[in-house]
């Protein structure tokens, strides 16, 4: 599984940060960062929760 | 218990993460979702910011894809709305149509409050749904220059906030000293008050609308300071009410909302969620309506899991609600649920230059975190009121910041 983020849809809300801190930061600029490109699949329900409350629906994932 | 048939009213938010999560889940089973729009689930967030601004068409509003919309599988019927229910007989009325459900998910949500005396006045609008979108957005286009907006909360602070994008002269009227005060306490909702100030906007607080002036089409408003003033679009954001009133006689308890129990359950086989859904947040006293687009979300997809789980398996809705606008180039979020009068300290950043994260606490609880492009710290925070810290607790990781 690969996050992906369109960059021009984010406007670093940071709910996917507080959902999954292994895969998404945002810092101090106020710019996220993908900390996890390819997280295990035993983070796929948690990434999917991200993907799912995304205000700006900004992530996806590839398999 | 598991539903032969699913019956979802309300096609937005709520509703299409009611079905998603059904068959997300696993329920093979019939799933209609019914809505009275004529348009396929769209996201609501934009249509006061950049769908307003003309910058997003109508496929990017789209909830979801035509492709996954199908995947899904539904009796999508849009158009049509629910205009009764009888949940003893197990029935519910569909455009005056009797049809038997198994499992229902009430989402029907709320509409927006009116001034009165404004019905069918041209160039009045509120902001619900994309065709109220729409229509503001081509009087921008088509040249409106004076917009007033009726209320500060996050509908007129959004379209103010876009109108002013566009080069037009905005009248922001609010009836209370500051805008977001009976959320936000007096302190913050100044700091609300300072950034419309600074983008432009002739903010007036405290003043209420004494008439709207206009022969067919509106022309002017007087407030009732006695100040009258020339408009030629007028957006009113005064809140909004949720639709129960098809519910009547339902045998459903309505009281501001369709009230549930902890667990989103209305009535045996019947759920509630979003907007409309009034129920016990085991976290705070009382019954809780949260009209934000993650509680939708959430709540979607615990009130859809709750119609197929036994009273047993069922669980407690606990969320820490939380919410952002977009005004001007700032992200306001707010994390917990403050009460006005609470104890307000700013733990980062600064309000004078409209970047900050501030606390509210009361009786030694930390009870809610507002932030002004801080959405790191916001989204900490709510971390920590989902952990239940203290205040103290609070302010102490806080203190590692900046």
């Amino acid at each position: 599984m690969r996050v992906v983020v369109d960059f021009d849809l984010c406007e670093s809300n940071a709910i996917c940060m507080q959902i999954a801190p292994d895969v998404f930061e945002v810092r101090d600029d106020d710019f996220l960062y993908i900390l996890e490109e390819n997280p295990g699949e035993d983070r796929r329900a948690v990434v999917e929760q991200a993907v799912q409350r995304c205000p700006k629906q900004a992530i996806s994932l590839e398999d | 218990m598991v539903r032969s048939a699913v019956t979802i009213v309300g096609a937005s938010l709520a509703g299409y993460w009611a079905a998603e999560t059904l068959r997300r889940d696993g329920f093979e089973d019939r799933i209609s979702l019914i809505g009275d729009e004529p348009h396929a689930p769209y996201d609501r967030p934009p249509l006061s910011k950049k769908y307003l601004a003309g910058d997003l068409d109508d496929d990017r509003l789209a909830l979801t894809t035509t492709e996954k919309l199908a995947d899904l599988q539904l009796d999508l019927r849009l158009g049509c709305s629910a205009t009764g229910l009888d949940v003893a007989g197990r029935t519910l009325e569909v455009d005056g149509a009797v049809e038997p459900f198994d499992g229902l998910v009430i989402a029907t949500g709320t509409r927006c409050r009116t001034l009165p005396g404004t019905v069918g006045l041209a160039g009045v609008h509120t902001l619900r749904t994309r065709d109220d979108a729409a229509a503001i957005r081509d009087a921008l286009a088509d040249g409106a220059r004076r917009l007033m907006v009726v209320g500060a909360g996050f509908i007129g602070a959004e379209v103010a906030s876009t109108a002013i994008g566009r080069g037009v002269e905005v009248t922001m009227v609010e009836a209370l000293e500051a805008p977001f005060g009976r959320v936000l306490g007096v302190e913050m909702g100044a700091v609300m008050a300072d950034v419309h100030r600074h983008h432009g906007v002739d903010l007036r607080t405290g003043v209420g609308v004494d008439e709207v002036l206009g022969e067919g089409r509106v022309t002017g408003v007087r407030l009732a300071d006695g100040a009258t003033l020339e408009v030629d679009l007028l957006v009113v954001g005064i809140g909004v009410v949720p639709n129960t009133e098809w519910l009547e006689g339902s045998g459903l308890t309505l009281d501001d909302g369709v009230v549930c129990d902890g667990t989103c359950l209305a009535a045996p086989g019947v759920v509630a969620a979003g907007d409309v859904a009034r129920w016990p947040n085991p976290r705070y006293d009382g019954l809780m309506r949260v009209e934000h687009w993650d509680n939708a979300v959430q709540q979607g997809v615990h009130a859809a899991r709750r119609l197929l789980q036994s009273d047993e398996e069922a669980t407690p809705f606990a969320p820490v609600p939380w919410f952002w606008s977009d005004q001007y180039d700032r992200k306001v979020q707010l994390a917990g649920r403050p009460h006005p009068d609470d104890e307000v300290r700013v733990v980062a950043g600064s309000t004078a230059e409209h970047r900050f994260a501030a606390f509210y606490g009361r009786d030694g609880r930390f009870t809610a975190a507002l932030g002004m492009n801080r959405p790191r710290q916001v989204m900490q925070s709510k971390g920590l009121l989902e952990a239940g810290a203290s205040w103290e607790e609070a302010l102490a990781f806080a203190s590692e910041w900046d």
